[in-house]
């Protein structure tokens, strides 16, 4: 019974609560968070009984108002869905119990606004994953956009203005997808994303549906963050609040890397993306370029938020990449990839948060040696994310890697290959720089003792949801091979 | 060819207005005129919604006595222009959100042109 209704469920959950939260908030403004913390709860616990029950068994579909797919509106909840939904929501909820100190001491008595936003922005992730309908996902689209930028805007004091610059350029984005919709809608007199997939291969000439395919890459681009695109993210992520920063890094850009995947691998099937022109190829130079941009853009910068907003470029890249591949293992390491980016990046922006808590600033030449006994459970952390990261073995980032590597390999696309192996060079660069700064004595000094600093680590509600993340990334990489036999099962060639 | 121009040109139009919003994007300095270009950028898509929903000889999507239902070409297609309801919905959502934005910018920096702005925020 609760198996057919359950994509509307996790839907529901996000909007049930961003009413709860203005209702009961009003009155005692402490529980918002706490509410925030059950509703992504009651969501990730959905999600993840979901997922089992579509391993055992088939996709779901559900029609709302029992109007069947054509006609009305389906949510779909297949493997790529299914497994999206999970990660978004997993890293949501331990994000939430994260940010109820850091939200009392950034922004104290907007707390409550904050919190419905951020349900709402959840609402639209998740709509947008597991809408089976391309205007639908546009309004999903629009939902967790808007609430994206008012969140963002809570913060320091730039952060409206980069606020801004975001809505224009991601509204801009999201006309375009928009447009897109309109061209496939003429040509196929359809909305629905599974019917639609089966008159495409009628129209693989029409020049409408590559005028379509390009316009909705470069909409959806926007908001991914894909190389030319990605001007609005660096000033976002610095500006915006610590708790915000931390829930929308890690969500935001894979939500948009999924309808990729759906437009690109579901919706045209890579022969049809391929038939006039190679997009798919054009796409993965972007992503190349975009991996490199990020990387090198990362190593010149100081403050840690911006130093983790420029690797977020990089690392959508991996994930475009992996789709641009349009083989198995290349897709495998892709969507692999958007699990442990979403883990390594909640953790990292989650650590900066608490540095500006207890420091006042996330300032890398700032940081010496004292931090390893001040936060040594926060560094060691922020050491695993980061070697995660960089893609050393048995932490989860090798593994992404890896697989991507197999899949250029596989295509014998060198490039690739070689664009891969040098960004993760770079990333090693901007990561060791500052753990060298954290647990190495300054030879410039003259320190002939190591600084010592008084214990004076974070609060549990901070460190506990920090080191759940950065265990995880350790448990997956040794789990890898199972969640790789699952997702190679989802790859739909 | 002369056809291709008169027998579009509800989409040249569309078209130009699309340039329009683009280009009060790219270039004006001004942010009240940046979301002014953003606006009607919007409403150009809503446009060519509207446009490819309309034709001739076809009435509006009610149940007429004198045309039968089996005679769909005679009705126009309602979904298009549903749609743009909510498209036009969800624009209004984002100026309300761009002013907001655009207040609390104004109230920090008292500027609205973009390049004092960049000077004043580095």
């Amino acid at each position: 019974m609760i198996e057919s209704h359950l994509p509307a469920y996790i839907a529901l959950t996000f909007v049930l609560f961003s009413v709860l939260i203005p209702a009961l908030g009003l009155w005692k403004r402490n529980l918002s968070q706490p509410l925030a913390v059950i509703g992504s709860g009651i969501a990730a616990v959905f999600s993840l009984y979901g997922f089992v029950t579509y391993l055992n068994g088939s996709p779901i579909r559900y029609f709302f108002g029992g109007w069947e797919a054509p006609i009305g509106i389906e949510f779909v909840y297949d493997g790529l869905s299914g497994f999206f939904v999970l990660v978004i929501n997993a890293v949501a909820f331990f994000v939430m119990i994260h940010s109820g100190e850091t939200s009392r001491r950034e922004f104290p008595g907007k707390e409550m606004p904050y919190y419905a936003l951020a349900m709402l922005m959840m609402l639209g992730f998740n709509g947008m994953i597991l809408t089976g309908d391309l205007f639908n996902l546009y309004v999903f689209l629009e939902i967790a956009s808007l609430s994206g930028y008012a969140l963002i805007a809570i913060g320091e004091k730039p952060a409206p203005y980069a606020a801004f610059r975001y809505l224009i350029i991601g509204t801009a984005g999201g006309t375009l997808y928009l447009l897109g919709v309109g061209f496939l809608y003429t040509i196929t007199g359809t909305l629905n994303i599974i019917d639609m997939t089966a008159m495409l291969p009628m129209l693989a000439e029409s020049n409408a549906a590559v005028a379509a395919l390009i316009l909705m890459i470069v909409g959806i681009g926007v908001k991914a963050a894909l190389f030319p695109m990605h001007g609005w993210l660096p000033d976002s992520y610095t500006y915006a609040a610590s708790s915000s920063t931390a829930l929308i890094a890690p969500i935001g850009t894979k939500v948009a890397a999924y309808i990729l995947f759906r437009v690109i691998l579901w919706l045209f099937g890579i022969e049809l993306t391929d038939a006039v022109a190679p997009i798919s190829y054009i796409v993965g130079v972007l992503a190349c370029l975009g991996i490199l941009y990020g990387s090198i853009m990362a190593i010149a910068q100081n403050e840690m938020k911006r130093m983790l907003a420029y690797s977020s470029v990089s690392q959508i890249g991996y994930i475009i990449m992996g789709l641009s591949l349009a083989n198995p293992w290349g897709f495998a390491g892709a969507m692999l990839h958007v699990l442990n980016h979403a883990i390594m990046k909640a953790c990292l922006f989650m650590i900066a948060g608490q540095l500006r808590l207890k420091e006042g600033h996330s300032d890398i030449s700032r940081f010496n040696d004292s931090y390893r006994t001040k936060y040594p459970w926060t560094m060691a952390s922020f050491s695993v994310a980061a070697i995660s990261m960089i893609g050393l073995p048995p932490l989860a980032g090798f593994f992404s890697k890896w697989y991507l590597a197999l899949g250029t390999i596989d295509n014998s696309n060198w490039l690739f290959l070689a664009v891969i192996l040098i960004s993760s060079l770079l990333n090693a660069v901007y990561f060791f720089r500052v753990l060298e700064k954290v647990y190495m004595m300054d030879p410039y000094k003259g320190q002939t003792e190591p600084k010592e600093g008084a214990y004076n680590e974070s609060k549990a509600s901070m460190l506990i949801p920090t080191s759940i993340l950065a265990v995880s990334l350790i448990v997956i990489g040794f789990a890898n091979a199972i969640i790789v036999g699952i997702l190679l099962d989802i790859f739909p060639m | 060819m002369l056809d291709f121009f008169t027998g579009h040109y509800a989409y040249w139009f569309t078209i130009l207005l699309l340039c329009i919003g683009v280009y009060g994007i790219l270039f004006k300095k001004n942010l009240i005129k940046k979301t002014i270009g953003l606006a009607i950028l919007q409403i150009s898509v809503v446009l060519y919604f509207v446009a490819i929903a309309s034709k001739w000889d076809a009435t509006v999507p009610v149940l007429d006595p004198n045309i039968p239902v089996d005679q769909v070409a005679n009705y126009l297609n309602p979904l298009p222009h549903t749609l743009m309801l909510t498209a036009i919905v969800v624009g209004v959502a984002t100026l309300g959100v761009a002013f907001t934005l655009l207040i609390s910018v104004y109230n920090r920096y008292e500027t609205l042109d973009e390049q004092e702005l960049i000077d004043k925020i580095q």
